[in-house]
């Protein structure tokens, strides 16, 4: 569905030319959930600009369907990080989810029957009318992944959602963006720094190399579809994975043989 | 309890002080000093205030002072306001209307007066022009500043969510530079003031600047402080009543802050 292909990043020119991103070639099928995982600084979220249309690549290209992404796609939806400055403060909660929606020219019902389902979505249907600035720092995030989703996009792009909310707020985050991925049917690549969260949520991990970035590997996640905060962090098969993770990130090179070949 | 209270006193003061001042002033000039003529005392200011502005000349001073203000001001904030978003968005733009803005701006504005009466006449089109040429550039900078000082995480959500360039430029460029807006139109505000009374000093038959003028030439002293009087509770009411509206529509501007300070 999404191709990443043979991507390649370079900033600034001659002398002064950093390469983010070296080599990059990966999928991401219909429906799943790829994490990508990578040691601070590796351009992930240059990929993750690059992926959007946000940015153009230097080298090859990223293709949705099998079309070049030169722009935002109108199928895409892309959550930041930085979630206090990605909201309109000016906006209520229902015009901050509602605003995305104006280009699609729905009829009115529809247009607020969406909202209103995204935002019950995520447990925030009695802030509606709050402004952002009321709200802590995991409703906020809350509130653009609701604005997302009402989006209804097919590919969900979430670079580092929940880096910057405490702990016992990012478990719940994590089980809530499991929840509605199932209830949205919708595609997910989740970029992040965190190894636990990137085996709890994907079904799928992409392990980047420190710039300029290419794969180090690919694996999948073969834990149970239904994860639980206590018990598949419990498992072997997460230990196992969590462990191998962390030594294939700590590995300077590339491997040599990598457990799972890209499909 | 202790912000009421806080509150209370910074009212109390408010008040007081200037009520002291005006004690202060009054007993001051009812003791007969020499210089009495030049500074008459405050209780024939203050009844020459009542038989002049309440509300004899009102329509025939006040009325067009205020509506060459109101227009110069008015004119200056929609031309200002879209010439600074569209410079805001073009670097191209702003970088070749840079230097004919600087120059411009740089003008004193009353230097201005004599082409403007040459060009425009003495009637009411000079003096708005007048006002509305010297309070554009607070705004017209402030604006630019606030376009180009957008936070590029919310330019990209709003690149990312296609929005409409229509929806963009009224929806997300506009309230996210009107913290900066306001406050030009805020200096503009009291330049609009200075800038009335100049221009009706200069050329005109009526309004509050001629009426100052003119009572200080036929040496009615006590009408010339009335009309300063004037002025100046007219630029603190004016000053007043452009908080309020700006408190109202920066509503979320200032909760935001306050969330962000923590």
């Amino acid at each position: 569905m999404l191709n990443v292909d043979h991507l390649g990043k370079t900033y600034g020119e001659g002398s002064d030319a950093v390469e983010a991103i070296g080599d990059l070639e990966f999928e991401v099928r219909e429906n799943e959930f790829v994490c990508i995982v990578g040691p601070s600084g590796c351009g992930k979220t240059t990929l993750l600009k690059c992926m959007s249309g946000l940015l153009a690549p230097s080298r090859g290209e990223v293709r949705l369907h099998d079309q070049r992404i030169d722009g935002p796609p109108e199928r895409m939806a892309l959550v930041f990080q930085e979630y206090g400055r990605s909201l309109y403060p000016w906006m209520s909660v229902r015009q901050n989810v509602a605003f995305p929606l104006r280009r699609k020219r729905l009829g009115k019902d529809e247009a607020s029957n969406l909202v209103e389902q995204a935002v019950e979505s995520v447990d925030l249907t009695g802030f509606l009318d709050r402004y952002p600035w009321e709200l802590s720092g995991g409703m906020q995030q809350r509130v653009a992944i609701a604005r997302a989703l009402a989006y209804q996009p097919e590919i969900l792009l979430m670079d580092e959602p929940f880096a910057s909310v405490d702990a016992q707020t990012r478990a719940d985050l994590e089980d809530l963006i499991l929840e509605v991925r199932r209830q949205y049917g919708v595609t997910v690549v989740f970029v992040t720094h965190d190894i636990d969260e990137s085996v709890y949520l994907g079904d799928r991990i992409v392990v980047l190399t420190p710039a300029p970035t290419t794969v180090q590997e690919t694996l999948d996640v073969d834990l149970p579809a239904a994860r639980d905060q206590l018990e598949t962090k419990e498992l072997p098969e997460f230990a196992r994975l969590r462990a191998h993770v962390y030594r294939s990130i700590k590995r300077k090179q590339p491997a040599a043989e990598p457990e799972h070949a890209a499909a | 309890m202790t912000t009421r209270r806080q509150r209370l006193l910074a009212a109390g003061l408010e008040v007081t002080v200037p009520v002291l001042l005006l004690v202060i002033w009054g007993l001051y000039s009812s003791s007969g000093s020499e210089n009495s003529y030049y500074f008459p005392p405050l209780t024939d200011i203050l009844s020459t205030f009542a038989d002049t502005w309440l509300f004899e000349r009102v329509g025939s001073d006040m009325v067009p002072s205020l509506v060459r203000m109101g227009l110069g001001f008015g004119i200056a904030v929609v031309v200002a306001i879209s010439a600074g978003l569209l410079l805001g968005l073009s670097a191209q733009a702003r970088r070749a209307a840079a230097p004919i803005v600087e120059f411009l701006r740089a003008i004193p504005p009353p230097a201005l007066l004599p082409f403007a009466i040459l060009v425009i006449g003495v009637g009411n089109s000079m003096k708005v022009f007048i006002i509305a040429f010297v309070c554009i550039w607070p705004i017209l900078l402030n604006t630019i500043d606030g376009v180009t000082g957008v936070d590029p995480t919310l330019r990209e959500t709003t690149r990312v969510y296609g929005v409409t360039p229509r929806d963009r430029l009224w929806r997300v460029m506009l309230p996210a530079a009107s913290p900066q807006i306001f406050a030009g139109m805020r200096t503009s505000l009291s330049l609009a003031l200075i800038l009335m009374v100049i221009s009706e000093m200069v050329a005109s038959t009526n309004g509050i600047g001629y009426f100052v003028l003119q009572s200080q030439r036929t040496f009615a002293i006590p009408e010339m402080w009335s009309g300063i009087l004037l002025l100046g509770i007219l630029g603190y009411t004016l000053n007043g009543v452009f908080v309020l509206i700006e408190r109202r529509v920066l509503r979320w501007h200032r909760g935001a802050r306050a969330s962000a300070l923590g």
